[in-house]
């Protein structure tokens, strides 16, 4: 079969527990070649998703086609597809060699044959050498590439990951999300990842697809969900932003967002006036000496990180959270500033109550 | 992304196997096979298809072969084809009527029909694996093949060698002397004043047996409680200097066969017994027969329960952390205050355990009473009496048999009400740090001064066992060393075809080794399978099947004893007077030693291992010998040796089934001590309790201690 037609497409399904809901009618397509990441706080229903595209959850109701097949009904060890777990969950009695023959041996390869395609992926992930060991004697990043090996090897239609940076500490992680970001580009693999980590999602993804309480809230590229966050969830869930409770007024050039009687030009598509949430991104506000800029602000806090500047500024919106990343001059707590931003830097959210 | 598919919500949340079942075909054509080539019944001769054929009826008075066999011989031809062509609702059924067939004709035609030989278990066995198996393809036990033949084969078995001999011998209190049914008997039978008199409270002689054995096992909970908590303490607040006695006691419990007590109580305070002849000559204190009653069996039990209920409470009190008192203590409370708001809350729930143990124990217990009771009767030596004595009244010891597994049923039910639901013990494995806060001083020399004379006096026990077989007659005081037990027991000498073991008591040693090396193994898949099923798997019944894999822990041997021979002396299920009745009996018994080691230590493995396996491809059975089975290798280990050592030292329930031909070790001691033959009785038991020693260490050696020495002390300590 050719990996690359089919994808996953996941058919308003739903899992549930006795009385609890933990994913609730969840519809959603991975392209082939595509990665696409699951994310949302614990508790939201993104590793139910993904344990129920690997078949480990049989699902309540709906539909699961991997590769155009239907296997809903199928169980793990009859699905295409395979996974790399949080723990990496190698076989702790089993050389690095036998875990990654393990998948290969399953489906009764040749032992010959399933030792070539182990060492070529365990080559290809930089692992060449340690064939002997055992995961008890290697690193913890070395153990999560025998994880991935070990998945890769078989060739899967789709590639899962559950969590695969958590156990790695910070420096590691940004590297090994590249390696795996960089690997998934160039074999084209389709990949469902998940994580709780926004950054991480932002950095790896084509598609991201953010859950709360078992529904979809969003789904779209990262540039979309950062840039156009569809709710106050979203917004506050990925990255920093600026809320601001207000009203949306129609004016002589267009809409204008007002709150405590200060307003600003805003670009809308498709709003009504009425009560409304202005997003603001912190590295899209700007400091402007006083009397100028939309809002008048005092500098209340400043924090030099290197690369930027942040500021905490009250003003009659409440505390704004401000990157500046060219900044020279640190103003000093107490200054008086204002504080500017471009019409399009401004995402109206509606008020859901 | 709008999908406008009309998708059916799923009634039910299952995996379905997609492929074709290659192996059921197999195993039906097994099944057919078996039913038309093996003879059927167990003295050999047809098979069930000449039986049929033949319309034999010499078997079935009522009806004949053609009429019993027939349909069941169909039934296995069409599973055969259900199999063959994936049909799977025809293959559970032809194979559930197939079983109903087979077993209605089978108890229909009373104990003059044939009992199932190697024709029928072989078939009908098959024929269960196919129903489970197809029952799994239906959508059961989620939908996978080798859970639900576990989960089924494991029901059957139990069903057979459990629940329908149990089940039996209660219903026969309800049977009056001719065999007919009469609840009326049951009821007269049951409340008879023997069983539950209370004459002793009221200057009478006696009291019911139900009472004694009542009365017995409260002083024995209570007080093996009791001696438990003191020795713990010392253990625990004493430092490492008493680790050594820990381990003593972990390990005595499982190498000693139940008699051994009892028997140096007599060596010791029998009327010519050592002490007794002591203080006779020294302070003229008169010789009796004190020992043989309430006391001796009180104190003989104390002294075998007592290691069980120190090892609970030793657990619970490390589990009470220095860290948790000490916090009390930063919260200015006081010594007192702790004790009472802190470590005995925290205790409370071992202690109930301990002494609904010790009760549960006492109650069981066949070995001590039936060596000192004397004239004190408990229940169950008189369930054994009433077998095996020259009354023969299968009645009466089902009655007997009611009441006490009705004493037993009720301690367990109250352990799980008290003691399960608050136990607050958690086994981290971490140390906490911190130090034990010191007893006071008077309450610490007490523990320890009757710490060190128990430990004393039970040294003093084993003392007597493992010399006694070294002279003459220790128990009259005939202290000339001798080899002649030893040489009538186990001489050997070489003949003209090598050795010959002329000893007479080889045949009973090689017997029992035999009969525990074959059912250890047994005991270890079955009870392995079952907790990797329990532990692993979600299906409809699960909390039902994990019950009934425990439950046979909670019947007393004697009540399976006695229910062996009511349930297997007759057709259609005759096994008595064989060795697979042994073999079966201690697998069944044992059983739940393995389901417990195994659930121990599957909660310890982490389960995405098993997720991991399976989305590699590998099926459940490859995921079960390639993963989970070489991670279990420590708890196949434990339950092997803990099965083998039990099934070396059981007396209960296989003192009921024991013969001439197939003697066990145990049985023949009670018999040489019932003969008075008390030197060849202590000798034999000192060359079992080193022979298990043997056992004991050299398993040891290869696992590693430490978990051997903690895990069959937990499994032990929580139930047995």
């Amino acid at each position: 079969m050719d990996k690359t037609t089919g994808g996953v497409v996941f058919e308003r399904v739903s899992k549930r527990y006795n009385d609890v809901t933990a994913v609730d009618d969840v519809s959603f397509t991975v392209a082939p070649g595509e990665l696409v990441t699951l994310l949302g706080p614990s508790g939201c229903g993104k590793t139910t998703t993904l344990r129920m595209v690997a078949g480990l959850e049989p699902v309540s109701g709906g539909r699961i086609l991997i590769g155009g097949r239907d296997v809903t009904l199928r169980a793990a060890n009859e699905r295409d597809v395979s996974m790399v777990f949080q723990s990496y969950a190698l076989f702790p009695h089993m050389n690095v060699l036998e875990n990654v023959c393990y998948g290969p041996l399953s489906m009764r390869m040749e032992k010959t044959k399933a030792r070539e395609l182990a060492h070529a992926k365990l080559t290809m992930l930089g692992l060449a050498g340690l064939d002997q060991r055992l995961p008890s004697e290697l690193s913890g990043g070395q153990q999560q590439r025998v994880a991935v090996a070990r998945s890769l090897v078989l060739e899967p239609a789709v590639l899962l990951f559950d969590e695969p940076l958590s156990n790695l500490d910070a420096k590691l992680r940004r590297r090994v999300r590249q390696e795996i970001r960089e690997l998934q580009q160039s074999l084209r693999l389709t990949v469902i990842y998940v994580t709780h980590d926004q950054e991480e999602a932002l950095a790896v993804s084509d598609q991201i697809i953010v859950m709360e309480s078992g529904r979809i809230a969003q789904h779209g590229t990262p540039h979309e969900l950062y840039e156009a966050p569809a709710s106050r969830f979203l917004a506050d869930f990925i990255g920093d932003a600026n809320l601001v409770e207000g009203e949306l007024e129609p004016g002589p050039e267009g809409m204008r967002f007002t709150a405590h009687g200060v307003s600003a030009p805003v670009r809308v598509n498709g709003l009504v006036p009425g009560p409304a949430t202005l997003a603001l991104r912190p590295h899209r506000l700007r400091l402007t000496p006083p009397g100028k800029g939309i809002v008048p602000a005092e500098c209340r806090r400043a924090a030099y990180l290197g690369s930027r500047i942040e500021y905490v500024v009250s003003t009659a919106w409440g505390d704004l959270l401000i990157f500046d990343a060219g900044g020279k001059t640190l103003h000093a707590r107490g200054a008086a500033l204002g504080v500017d931003f471009d019409a399009d830097a401004a995402v109206i959210l509606p008020r859901r109550d | 992304m709008a999908m406008p598919v009309a998708t059916p919500a799923l009634a039910l949340a299952r995996f379905v196997p997609a492929s074709h079942d290659r192996i059921a075909p197999a195993v039906a054509l097994v099944a057919l096979a078996a039913l038309a080539l093996l003879p059927w019944s167990s003295d050999g001769g047809p098979s069930a298809l000449a039986l049929a054929v033949a319309r034999s009826s010499s078997k079935w008075p009522a009806f004949d072969g053609a009429v019993a066999l027939a349909p069941l011989l169909v039934a296995a031809t069409t599973t055969v084809v259900g199999t063959w062509l994936g049909r799977d609702r025809l293959t559970a059924g032809a194979a559930a009527l197939g079983l109903v067939w087979a077993f209605a004709g089978a108890f229909g035609a009373g104990t003059d029909g044939p009992a199932f030989g190697i024709g029928a278990a072989l078939g009908l066995a098959a024929l269960v694996t196919c129903l489970a198996r197809a029952l799994a393809r239906l959508g059961a036990f989620a939908g996978d093949a080798v859970i639900a033949t576990i989960v089924v084969v494991v029901s059957v078995l139990l069903a057979i060698f459990i629940f329908f001999p149990v089940g039996k011998s209660l219903l026969a209190a309800g049977f009056d002397a001719h065999g007919r049914f009469a609840p009326g008997i049951m009821a007269e039978r049951l409340f008879a004043a023997d069983i539950w008199g209370i004459g002793c409270f009221g200057g009478g002689t006696h009291c019911g047996v139900a009472i004694n054995s009542a009365m017995l096992a409260i002083i024995v909970g209570t007080v093996s409680t009791l001696i438990g908590l003191i020795l713990a303490l010392v253990v625990q607040r004493g430092g490492q200097r008493y680790a050594g006695l820990l381990k003593l006691m972990s390990v005595l419990p499982i190498i000693t066969p139940p008699f051994v007590i009892a028997l140096a109580l007599v060596v010791l305070f029998g009327r010519t017994g050592l002490i007794t002849g002591w203080l006779d000559a020294i302070f003229s204190i008169p010789r009796s027969r004190w020992i043989y009653g309430l006391p001796g069996v009180t104190l003989a039990q104390l002294l075998t329960f007592s290691p069980i209920a120190f090892m609970l409470l030793h657990g619970a009190l490390n589990a009470v952390s220095p860290a948790l008192e000490e916090a009390a203590q930063t919260l200015r409370a006081s010594r007192a205050r702790v004790f009472r708001t802190v470590t005995w809350p925290l205790l409370r729930p071992a202690l109930a355990n301990a002494f609904l143990l010790g009760f549960v124990e006492s109650l069981a217990d066949f070995g001590n009473p039936i060596v000192l009771a004397g004239n004190y009767e408990v229940l169950s030596t008189k369930i054994f009496f009433a077998i095996a004595g020259a009354q023969h009244d299968p009645g009466r010891a089902a009655v007997l048999a009611v009441v006490l597994l009705g004493l037993t049923m009720i301690a367990f039910w109250l352990q799980q009400r008290w003691v399960g639901r608050s136990s607050y013990v958690t086994v981290s494995g971490k140390g906490d740090g911190g130090s034990p806060a010191k007893l006071p001083r008077t309450l610490w020399v007490g523990c320890f001064t009757v710490a060190a004379s128990w430990i004393a006096f039970t040294l003093v026990c084993y003392a007597v066992i493992l010399t006694g077989g070294f002279v003459k007659d220790i128990g009259r005081g005939d202290m000339t060393l001798t080899l002649g037990h030893f040489a009538a027991g186990f001489g050997a000498e070489w003949g003209a075809h090598g050795v010959l073991f002329s000893g007479s008591a080889w045949d009973s040693l090689f017997n029992t080794v035999k009969v525990a090396a074959v059912s250890a193994p047994l005991t270890a898949v079955i009870g392995l399978l079952a907790a990797y099923v329990i532990m692993r798997h979600r299906f409809a019944g699960r909390r039902a099947f994990e019950f009934l894999t425990l439950v046979s822990f909670a019947i007393p041997g004697t009540v399976i004893g006695v229910s062996y021979i009511v349930a297997f002396n007759v057709p259609p299920l005759e096994l008595t007077g064989g060795i697979a009745i042994l073999v079966l009996c201690f697998v069944f018994r044992n059983m739940p030693v393995g389901v417990r080691a195994g659930v121990a230590a599957l909660s310890q493995i982490d389960k995405t291992l098993d997720e991991a396996s399976a989305t590699l491809r590998a099926s459940t059975l490859r995921t079960l010998t390639r993963v989970v089975m070489p991670l279990l290798r420590p708890a196949i280990l434990v339950t092997l040796v803990f099965s083998f050592t039990h099934a070396m030292t059981a007396v209960s329930a296989v003192i009921f089934l024991a013969t001439a031909k197939y003697n066990l070790a145990t049985v023949y001691i009670i018999n040489r001590v019932e003969a008075g033959e008390y030197p060849l009785a202590i000798a034999y038991s000192s060359v079992l309790i080193v022979l298990m020693l043997g056992v004991l260490l050299a398993v040891q050696k290869v696992v590693g201690e430490a978990q051997l020495g903690r895990r069959a002390a937990g499994a032990l300590a929580t139930g047995h």
